[in-house]
């Protein structure tokens, strides 16, 4: 008999761990619909675990032999993966409500999901990552395909899982090809078997697939085409969810794998991201131009949000990875107010997504009009909103490190995407009310909108204390 | 007084009146009114404070004074740091001038949304005024690209039938000039560690990086100044936009590509200043003869002016470039007349457009008869446009014009081309609205212009009287502080020299 791991560093994982199954087991046997009871003390378990989480050390705590890793940095992006999860799931529950979708298993698949996701963040070895990676996916998959008697809403669940399952596979093949060649799985181990020489092209052809598999968990090009099948065919809670949360996650995985373990490869990966990232860029910028599906814009526009982040994980460094930071907390808060409002789009209490329905809306929803005019400003990268220093940062980084033509081609194709956010606005405050929405917006995706466009908007005078976490937690990926 | 943080409440006032108005709540009818009153009182307000402003600076220091300063991103070396010196704070004045004249102008021309329309426009003052007395670069970057914002809501809400072209156009077009002036602030922050312009200022940048620097630089201003080729936003923007909308467009947005040329090119990039200057002047002078001959077929009055401005516009370029004293007096005093007398042009074609409706030239004509205080106000206006002696538009480009001679004799002739064809297109605007016989019956019944708008007009009068009749008043400040970049400049080029001699 061993001794028992030190379990403290995993108690908000085994938390949720722990609630969901409770959760899941109290909905089996109430006997009315408890959807909403369950989805609350889901979104109570997600704030008890951000609770939990901030009453951690600071310091670096390895445990399960090595498995599970905490540092400051996997706090920071395990906040933004909770807040992202606890706001997308409180929208979502007065959704399914009106759409009489209500089921229990939503809020438990949320929790499970986001169970996954923080085992991604904390993953300290390539079989614990692919753990947390698979149970993260499947919940998605779930969700995707939630809808279950819509033929879209199946279609959207079953490419999700065709395509997420080849690229799980891709991810499997690089993790075995790399301990074949490094003789290890554990990050530790491989950073120092990279170091001393190890390295050679197996590793090196490893590294490939699983960028690639990565890649196609944050969306990045050429492993975007599911992207704006899966928004636009998803139902809308279940979009907002996949837009921010397991991007996040799948962000901070990739910055931890690349900056550790493969932290010696970065002559191989660097190149690979760039390019990665320039794909993106041009991709979001230019795609999204002739979408008429408000779900389908705000897809190719996160895949140019991805890019914009590559950009400062190209640069590495500190420097960098705190840009990265910045830029998916600031990222967080304007997609979550973005779909507030696409969730809030109703005309006789149907659920619309045309760009065009937004037309007169400065007229009949001044408020949500204006608020929506904030986040789109603010994905344009315009200061003074919270989106320019998102920018800002990852192109200081960019700049620092030399990457000219990077930059350039970043701003650039911030210049194109900020046509069709302008042209939102132009719809909403320029043309004519053809068809109003209705009047009644649920108290919680009003109050959810009002907090994200005033952060968005105050943001600037008061920047520095996110940029101090984001620096805090980059030095201690790269320091510690 | 002195202790008050001056600048900051010049700046934030109007944002204050804004966050008023977003509170206005009731009748269409009342809160259109309050909202009126509200807007015109904080701009009046706005303006009096910018007159403390004046009266609080030494006009004898060439250094930024009145500055407020608080931390912002201390980790960064990037701090809220707000001043004026000579060159600044005639702008600021023509900002905080000409936002209650156009807040007055939209008085009955704006019937729908006047709420949103007065908090746009108050939001613009503030970016405005911010933009001028940001002492950071990050800082000044923000109020650069935030003016962006209301202006595109003010031309695409408020605007006539190809508003959203025009309103698109404005924002990309300006926007892709400012994204790579973004790039190389970043690269400027590498290479000196602070945003602080005043620190920026005696840097010294490498002979190399300046000229890349330079050109983002100089990506961004020519969009905004308007300079040929980059200008054909312009015309779309200014027919488009509202009157008032026109009136800041010409009066103030345009000046700040001309103070980021004057803040930031020449001083802190004087080699590579010196090194393109002739790409400037060849740039400015295609500018004052081109847009002068497509003024000259013009049919639509706004269209016209704008083209006007875009040729005034080439004489600010052409005299910054110049380096010397006289030149840059004179693109400085061509870009204050200029803001005034555009501004009031604009304010004449909307006088007649809130009667008929209709910007076409040839649907006018005779008006001398049926509005005589209008005929003499626009008289007026096309005169000092046209720079005759007495008006603050004769100083401006007489001193551009002896700048240029003492740089090279031939730019000089080809500027000074410009003053004919100017003369050329003005006079014949002139004449073909106000002269001539009334044929149109619908002008018969025109009334001429009402109080509130002879109450516009009289305080442009008397600045554009005072500007041409006793330009020291405005000069006399700027002289110390252009004296110290002329120097500086000069002092620049010959350290750049002198290696290269010692060389050989």
């Amino acid at each position: 008999m061993s001794e028992l791991p030190n379990l403290l560093p995993a108690l908000p994982e085994i938390f949720i761990a722990v609630s969901a199954l409770a959760l899941l087991v109290a909905g089996v046997y109430s006997r009315k619909d408890a959807t909403n009871g369950v989805g609350i003390f889901a979104i109570i378990v997600l704030l008890v675990a951000a609770i939990l989480l901030t009453g951690q050390t600071a310091g670096k705590v390895v445990t399960f032999n090595g498995l599970f890793a905490v540092d400051a940095f996997t706090s920071f992006s395990k906040v933004l993966v909770l807040l992202a999860s606890g706001l997308s799931l409180g929208m979502a529950l007065n959704w399914l409500g009106q759409e009489k979708l209500g089921r229990f298993e939503f809020p438990v698949l949320v929790l499970f999901a986001t169970l996954g996701m923080l085992m991604m963040i904390s993953a300290n070895s390539l079989l614990s990552l692919y753990m947390g990676l698979e149970l993260q996916s499947l919940s998605l998959y779930v969700l995707a395909a939630y809808h279950r008697d819509n033929a879209k809403a199946t279609e959207a669940g079953l490419k999700y899982f065709v395509l997420g399952s080849l690229a799980s596979c891709l991810l499997l093949y690089g993790v075995s090809l790399v301990y074949g060649f490094a003789g290890t799985v554990s990050f530790a181990g491989l950073a120092t078997a990279l170091e001393h020489g190890a390295h050679n092209t197996g590793v090196t052809v490893g590294l490939v697939f699983i960028l690639a598999g990565l890649a196609f968990k944050i969306s990045a090009v050429p492993f975007h085409m599911w992207t704006p099948d899966v928004y636009e065919v998803a139902p809308t809670p279940v979009t907002a969810f996949f837009a921010v949360a397991p991007k996040i996650a799948a962000f901070s995985l990739l910055i931890r794998l690349l900056v550790g373990p493969f932290g010696s490869l970065v002559a191989q990966w660097q190149q690979i991201i760039i390019l990665v990232a320039i794909g993106s860029l041009v991709v979001g910028a230019f795609a999204a131009i002739n979408q008429t599906n408000i779900k389908r814009m705000l897809a190719y526009s996160s895949i140019g949000h991805v890019g914009f982040a590559l950009v400062g994980l190209a640069a590495g460094g500190e420097e960098g990875i705190r840009g990265v930071l910045v830029y998916l907390a600031i990222y967080l808060f304007m997609n979550v107010g973005t779909f507030a409002i696409v969730l809030a789009m109703r005309q006789q209490g149907r659920a619309l997504e045309g760009i065009s329905d937004l037309a007169g809306l400065s007229k009949t929803h001044p408020g949500m009009a204006l608020a929506l005019t904030i986040f789109m400003f603010s994905m344009a990268g315009v200061p003074p909103l919270a989106g320019f220093w998102g920018k800002l940062y990852v192109f200081l980084a960019a700049m620092n490190q030399g990457l000219i033509v990077l930059s350039i081609i970043g701003v650039l194709s911030s210049v194109v995407s900020a046509f069709y956010y302008l042209r939102v606005i132009k719809v909403m405050y320029f043309d004519e009310v053809t068809d109003p929405l209705d009047q009644r917006v649920g108290t919680g995706l009003s109050v959810v909108m009002l907090v994200n466009a005033v952060l968005i908007v105050v943001f600037t005078l008061v920047p520095s204390q996110l940029i101090n976490w984001a620096s805090f937690a980059a030095h201690a990926l790269i320091g510690g | 007084m002195t202790d008050w943080p001056l600048l900051s409440i010049t700046t934030f006032l109007p944002l204050l009146g804004a966050a008023f108005l977003f509170t206005l709540r009731g009748e269409t009818e009342q809160v259109a009114r309050n909202a009126r009153a509200v807007a015109l009182l904080t701009s009046i307000a706005t303006f009096l404070v910018s007159l403390l402003v004046w009266l609080n600076f030494n006009p004898e220091s060439a250094d930024f004074q009145l500055v407020d300063q608080a931390k912002w991103l201390p980790d960064f070396n990037i701090s809220y740091k707000v001043g004026v010196d000579g060159i600044s704070v005639f702008f600021v004045l023509l900002s905080t001038f000409l936002t209650p004249i156009c807040i007055l102008s939209a008085w009955e021309a704006v019937q729908t949304r006047v709420k949103e329309y007065m908090i746009a426009f108050l939001i613009l003052e503030t970016m405005m005024i911010g933009m001028f007395v940001s002492l950071d670069m990050v800082l000044f970057y923000i109020f650069f690209e935030a003016v962006l914002i209301p202006m595109f809501i003010i031309i695409g809400v408020w605007g006539g039938p190809r508003r959203v072209y025009a309103a698109f156009k404005f924002f990309l077009y300006t926007l892709l000039g400012s994204v790579l002036m973004l790039l190389a602030v970043l690269a400027m922050y590498q290479d000196a560690h602070t945003t602080d312009i005043q620190v920026l200022l005696t840097h010294g940048f490498p002979a190399t990086m300046q000229t890349w620097l330079w050109l983002a630089f100089f990506a961004s201003f020519a969009v905004k100044v308007p300079m040929w080729p980059v200008h054909t936003w312009l015309p779309d923007a200014h027919v488009e936009a509202p009157t008032a909308g026109s009136v800041i467009l010409a009066g103030v947005l345009l000046k700040m590509g001309g103070y980021g040329l004057l803040r930031f090119s020449l001083p802190m990039f004087p080699l590579a200043s010196n090194e393109l200057a002739p790409i400037v002047f060849t740039m400015s002078i295609v500018a004052v003869i081109y847009t002068s001959l497509i003024a000259l077929v013009q049919q639509d009055m706004k269209k016209l002016i704008a083209y006007s401005s875009v040729a005034h516009m080439g004489y600010v370029t052409l005299g910054l470039f110049t380096v010397n004293v006289k030149g840059i007096e004179g693109a400085m005093f061509q870009m204050l007349s200029h803001g005034v007398v555009s501004g009031a042009l604009f304010l004449c074609v909307g006088v007649v457009y809130d009667r008929l409706h209709t910007r076409e030239i040839a649907r006018y004509g005779g008006l001398a008869k049926r509005m005589p205080a209008y005929a003499l106000t626009f008289m007026f206006f096309t005169m000092a446009s046209v720079g005759l002696p007495g008006t603050g538009g004769f100083v401006g480009e007489f001193l551009v014009l002896m700048g240029a001679f003492e740089k090279s004799s031939w730019v000089a002739f080809f500027a000074a081309t410009g003053l004919v064809l100017g003369a050329a297109y003005m006079l014949s605007l002139y004449r073909r609205i106000a002269f001539g016989k009334l044929v149109h019956a619908d002008l018969k019944g025109m009334m001429d212009m009402s109080a509130r708008e002879i109450a516009l007009f009289a305080p442009l009068i008397v600045v554009v009287l005072w500007m041409g009749i006793y330009p020291s008043t405005f000069i006399a400040p700027m002289q110390p502080s252009i004296t110290k970049l002329i120097t500086d400049y000069q002092l620049a080029l010959k350290a750049a020299d002198a290696p290269s001699v010692a060389a050989r």
